[in-house]
């Protein structure tokens, strides 16, 4: 997470509302380990990445849809053997959770 | 000052420092930063949650770990005080302060390799006793570069070195080699490659053991250094070296230059 700082800086700078993706558990093959961390602010601008690129639209998706909503932690979880990560295509073959938070604190 | 903040700050100041977050059960989204010295930081809901979680997170700060890990409500760990209560999970994300490396010698080899270092992560340091070489300019890309001699070099920073560390030999100058590679074997350091030929090595090899060097601490040393993938610039030694340092931490069978006894350049 310590290359997110400068830009998460930035963002809290110019009021701007964050979310914070964090890889907590991989099981099978993964290409990130957990701590790997990505954000996205309120402009849908993103740093950081939690996979190879393969889940990464997937993620801002969820975290556009936490900051203009409840604004509640969510965990998330994007494998091969369920639907929607078919859709977006983790070719390693593995499982990645992903603990998704309003950086508020 | 919020926990984002006091996060940031020994982040940047390379201080250990992790996060605990409750990911599922009440209070999710909760968060405790917990740091080696200090006391625990914000709280997970309740004080004996926040007291049993702070000291597993600094076992798992001291072990450089990130983990998830299961509760009760208060902090129940016994699987019998875990039974008809909620779970409480919460992930441990430790941040530890970058590795060093420590490169003797202030040659072509050692910028090379100073650049790789930098790219996996590594606080590098570069020591030559030689005034001339061992400058800031001819190695930019290093953290500290230091004109001195090996033995007082690790009577200041030895202590401090590691498992996670590495002290990498490429001077070919047995008045600097062979202090240099007593005072890492005197260190905890996890990895220890000295450059040269297998004939070299032999020679230096003798110069150790008239040195007091023994045959265990000789066993320690990854000589020649790097692994056998036919590298022969600078640049390609750099990576058989980081490529050996990486299978040495986790045990993979690659194969080390060491092992073999063949020619290093075919």
């Amino acid at each position: 997470m310590r290359e997110l700082l400068n830009d998460i800086d930035r963002w809290k700078a110019a009021g701007k509302q964050i979310a914070l993706a964090r890889v907590i558990d991989i099981e099978g093959s993964g290409p990130r380990d957990p701590g790997a961390a990505m954000a996205v602010n309120e402009d849908g601008e993103v740093i950081g990445s939690v996979s190879g690129g393969c889940v990464e639209g997937a993620v801002v998706a969820e975290a556009l849809a936490i900051l203009n909503g409840d604004k509640q932690p969510k965990l998330v979880k994007f494998g091969y053997s369920d639907d929607e990560a078919f859709a977006v295509g983790l070719t390693c073959g593995g499982i990645i959770h992903l603990f998704i938070q309003p950086l508020t604190w | 000052m919020s926990l984002y903040q006091l996060f940031s700050e020994r982040t940047r100041a390379n201080k250990p420092v992790a996060l605990a977050t409750v990911i599922d059960g009440p209070n999710i989204g909760a968060m405790l930063l917990v740091t080696p010295d200090n006391a625990a930081q914000g709280t997970l809901g309740n004080a004996e949650l926040d007291r049993v979680v702070a000291r597993d997170t600094q076992g798992e700060l001291e072990a450089g770990r990130t983990s998830v890990r299961h509760y009760g409500p208060q902090g129940q760990t016994t699987p019998e005080d875990l039974v008809n209560t909620p779970t409480v999970r919460v992930f441990i994300d430790a941040f530890s302060p970058p590795p060093t490396m420590v490169i003797f010698g202030a040659v072509d080899f050692t910028s090379a390799l100073a650049r790789v270092a930098k790219v996996l992560g590594y606080h590098v340091l570069v020591c030559d006793a030689r005034e001339v070489f061992a400058t800031k300019r001819r190695f930019p890309m290093a953290d500290e570069v230091l004109v001195t001699w090996p033995a007082p070099l690790f009577v200041e920073r030895g202590a401090q070195l590691t498992q996670r560390d590495a002290v990498c030999i490429l001077t070919h100058d047995p008045k600097f080699d062979v202090p240099a590679v007593v005072g890492a074997l005197a260190t905890n350091v996890g990895y220890i490659g000295v450059m040269g030929s297998r004939k070299t090595h032999a020679k230096r090899i003798e110069r150790l053991v008239e040195a007091g060097v023994t045959e265990e601490q000789l066993r320690r040393l990854m000589s020649p250094i790097g692994l056998d993938i036919g590298a022969r610039t600078p640049e390609e030694t750099a990576i058989s070296i980081c490529g050996e340092i990486i299978a040495r931490r986790t045990g993979r069978g690659a194969p080390s230059l060491r092992d073999g006894d063949g020619p290093i350049h075919k």
